[in-house]
């Protein structure tokens, strides 16, 4: 295992930004953007392999975590954090940012692998991931965690708030865009169709919702718990300019989540597989939030090593 | 005239709606967020005068209050102007999570609260609000009592960057803050000196306590009358004087008693002084009738706070 128990004062000190960690994302993020389409997935998918292994440390380290999820979105948070995202992780208060709240906040192992891949903390911080007094909480928490916009954990809370950082853009007639990551079984929640009602009302052009569409949700499939389909006509429905792309192809997602703004609110609904990168956890309902054993941890670790 | 110099009391909605264009002509970041509550927010005004600046979501609390949220985290300073039993009941997920646990400067405004809409009944009472939000992390939470306090509580609140709750009244109300007084987090107003014994109410119960306590001088007993607006954070230093200083602590609040205002105070005394107390309240889901019948259903009246004020005394 990668990382030592920490001592508690430690795991207790406030996160900050690492300076060497934003220099090699900046450099990451001209390269992107100068690559080659063939080139620029290779590297997106090394930094997918990157953080899907932090997030193995993450989880293995704190005995807890919510690893089917975290896999299934990884893709999705690389390319917004990589690739679309006007973010400056030296400045997360920078009022001209672009907001991205992950709403599905249990995936919060995955979402803090990429803020520090991004030098918002140091990764080493990762080790305090759910230890007493950590800033680093089982659930995203804005006021200890630089990066995190607003405290997810319950559903359906995301999409509300997303909405609202796009009506301020809009009242302020300021140009930062707002993504916001739903998971699928989380649409079962009303309150996201409340929000996506309004966002349709006001022409939010600025505000992007990308569903994470594994198809598990904690104990079964979406299709036999309270299915979502026909998804994409019901956010047609709702007035969304809506698409449906691969959840593991950082090209597709670049493609729709940087594109730039319509007249509507636009819906991405990227397929995914729950637990994707591990071949044993793939589509395993049991991988919702299971803790992997030594012996899986070596596997998945050689898995995401190769 | 405006409403304030009416005979007849005050709406405190009106200073409301008067106060919170003010703050929007000075200050920019002022936005109003209703639930299709513009007429009974008596938001009409603002929406003329700001169209840009006033975002009605429709019939959708939780959306409300989440995009209440979202507006604060770009900067703006959003006033949250709703029916206090859906702002409260519908939302509370929103508000714990979006507005108090996410700290974002979300002016929460619960509108016609209590028992203002009588007859509509219990579906429309916001009678619990005062135990859910007192219980729900760093909220603070203000029962102002008439159009002045009002209108200081809602400076107070946009001044703070914190999250708060303030309960504005439609019951026409007598104003009762002494001239020139403000609004202070923490700080209780004695509205009347007094030995004998204390008087604790907020909002719509406090010219009743000043007129039981009329009534008590007539009798030869000296009663203390406090204006507890700030219901949280208590002050703390004034219930514990009330509770030093004289012989027992009738507290009296359009709530139920199980969690607000008179729970608040036996809280902090039983641990620091105990004071014999009487706390009066809403008992329960309520019945058909009009606020004014439903006061005197649960005893919300200056004959009854003098009764059970006597009774305390008597059976000191």
């Amino acid at each position: 295992m990668q990382f030592a128990d920490p001592p508690a004062a430690e795991a207790a000190a406030p996160l900050v930004a690492d300076a060497a960690a934003i220099a090699r994302w900046r450099t990451l993020r001209d390269e992107v953007a100068a690559a080659s389409p063939e080139r620029r997935a290779l590297t997106l998918q090394a930094a997918s392999r990157h953080v899907r292994r932090q997030v193995l440390h993450t989880i293995d380290a704190a005995g807890l975590g919510h690893i089917g999820g975290d896999f299934s979105v990884t893709d999705i948070l690389v390319t917004l954090f990589d690739a679309v995202l006007r973010i400056d992780p030296a400045r997360p208060g920078w009022a001209q940012r672009d907001r991205f709240i992950l709403s599905k906040g249990h995936c919060a192992a995955a979402l803090y692998s990429v803020l520090a891949s991004a030098g918002f903390f140091p990764e080493a911080r990762l080790a305090h991931f759910a230890a007493p007094l950590s800033p680093l909480n089982g659930h995203p928490n804005r006021r200890k965690i630089p990066g995190v916009e607003t405290n997810t954990g319950p559903l359906g809370h995301g999409l509300p708030v997303a909405v609202g950082c796009a009506a301020a853009a809009q009242i302020t007639r300021q140009d930062f865009r707002t993504f916001v990551v739903l998971g699928d079984g989380e649409l079962q929640e009303g309150s996201n169709w409340e929000a996506a009602m309004y966002a349709a009302q006001r022409g939010l052009g600025s505000l992007t919702a990308i569903v994470d569409r594994n198809r598990l949700q904690q104990g079964a499939s979406t299709g036999d718990t309270n299915d979502l389909e026909p998804l994409p006509d019901k956010w047609r429905a709702f007035g969304w300019e809506t698409h449906v792309v691969d959840g593991h192809s950082h090209a597709e997602l670049q493609a729709v989540l940087a594109a730039p703004p319509g007249e509507r609110p636009r819906a991405v609904i990227a397929d995914t597989i729950k637990g994707k990168g591990v071949s044993f956890m793939e589509n395993g309902v049991e991988w919702h939030h299971k803790v992997p054993s030594a012996a899986q941890y070596a596997a998945a670790i050689e898995e995401l090593s190769k | 005239m405006s409403k304030e110099d009416s005979n007849a009391g005050f709406d405190c909605r009106q200073a409301f709606a008067e106060e919170l264009a003010a703050l929007a002509a000075a200050d920019p970041r002022v936005v109003a967020v209703c639930n299709d509550s513009v007429g009974s927010s008596n938001l009409g005004g603002f929406r003329k005068a700001f169209p840009e600046r006033l975002v009605n979501v429709g019939i959708a609390e939780q959306n409300m209050v989440g995009v209440a949220a979202g507006l604060a985290n770009a900067g703006l300073r959003p006033f949250v102007c709703a029916a206090s039993p859906f702002l409260t009941g519908r939302a509370l997920e929103q508000i714990k999570a979006d507005v108090v646990y996410s700290d974002f400067p979300v002016v929460l405004c619960g509108m016609s609260p209590g028992m203002a809409y009588g007859e509509l009944g219990p579906t429309h009472h916001s009678i619990e609000d005062l135990a859910w939000l007192r219980a729900t992390g760093d909220l603070a939470i203000v029962v102002p009592a008439d159009p002045q306090e009002t209108r200081a509580a809602m400076r107070w609140a946009l001044a703070s960057e914190r999250p708060s709750f303030l309960r504005i009244g439609r019951t026409k109300v007598p104003a009762v803050s002494p001239e020139g007084q403000g609004f202070t987090p923490g700080r209780a107003v004695v509205l009347r000196p007094g030995r004998d014994i204390t008087l604790v109410a907020i909002g719509t119960m406090v010219s009743r306590a000043l007129d039981a306590a009329e009534r008590l001088a007539a009798q030869g007993v000296d009663a203390r009358v406090i204006n507890a607006a700030s219901v949280k954070p208590l002050d703390d230093a004034t219930m514990l004087a009330a509770a030093r200083e004289t012989r027992g602590i009738v507290t009296i609040e359009e709530a139920v008693v199980h969690g607000g205002l008179g729970s608040a105070i036996a809280e902090l005394l039983v641990q620091q002084h105990p004071a014999r107390m009487r706390i009066l309240g809403v008992t329960g889901l309520a019945p058909t009738g009009s606020t004014a019948f439903l006061f005197e259903h649960f005893g919300l009246t200056a004959e009854n706070i003098v009764r059970q004020a006597t009774e305390l005394l008597d059976t000191h």
